[in-house]
């Protein structure tokens, strides 16, 4: 699954320490989010979304080719 | 960024402090587990009630652990739950196969004298603080 963590984090200039703070998280649970070591819950992915005001799929994407 | 800060509760901080309460019921555990081992050869001279009492400390002792261990579990994070999670797989795969195989040598004679359940008990400990750091290095 790819993910837009690393970016929109950048966007809204939060250092990981912030985002793994508000998101109740350790830095190293934010690392390997951007850095797609690690998938997260979908509870995690809801408060992320939340967090960055946007929808879970603006954040996550399936990496499998789309069916056409 | 602040809408979450209403249940923002520092998650290092509480982890840390976790860690430590993990500590002090380990530490007053091994004390109590030495207390029933040793007291009665070298305290008490193998009188029944005190030595019946120090094995009941110990046990209570043992559980509020056991207790305390699942709490900390809990309060990780979704990655600190993984991580904690796939140590204690290979752990427990590591010590039943090799504790069956040590088992054997002694059955087959390969080793004279009993198996020493403290050899396990090592290996379990070693087995997952490996585990747990290979863990942390993989998601580092």
């Amino acid at each position: 699954m790819k993910n837009r963590f690393k970016v929109l984090r950048a966007e809204r200039d939060w250092t990981q320490a912030q985002l793994a703070d508000e998101l109740q998280v350790s830095r190293q649970t934010v690392n390997a989010i951007e850095t797609g070591k690690f998938d997260p819950s979908l509870k995690l992915a809801f408060k992320a979304a939340r967090l960055f005001e946007l929808g879970i799929e603006d954040i996550f994407q399936d990496e499998r080719p789309q069916d056409s | 960024m602040d809408k979450l800060k209403a249940d923002s509760n520092n998650y290092p901080r509480r982890i840390a402090k976790g860690s430590l309460h993990l500590l002090c019921w380990s530490a007053t555990w091994v004390a109590t587990t030495a207390l029933a081992a040793f007291g009665p050869r070298l305290i008490w001279d193998f009188a029944t009630l005190p030595t019946i009492f120090a094995i009941l400390v110990n046990l209570g002792i043992g559980f509020r652990l056991i207790l305390q261990i699942k709490r900390y579990v809990q309060a990780l994070d979704e990655l600190g739950q993984k991580i904690f999670l796939d140590a204690s797989a290979i752990t427990l795969g590591v010590v039943m196969v090799c504790g069956v195989s040590y088992e054997l040598l002694e059955d087959i004679r390969l080793i004279s004298g009993e198996p020493q359940i403290s050899f396990l008990i090592a290996l379990m400990s070693l087995t997952f603080m490996a585990s747990h750091l290979a863990g942390h290095r993989k998601y580092r």
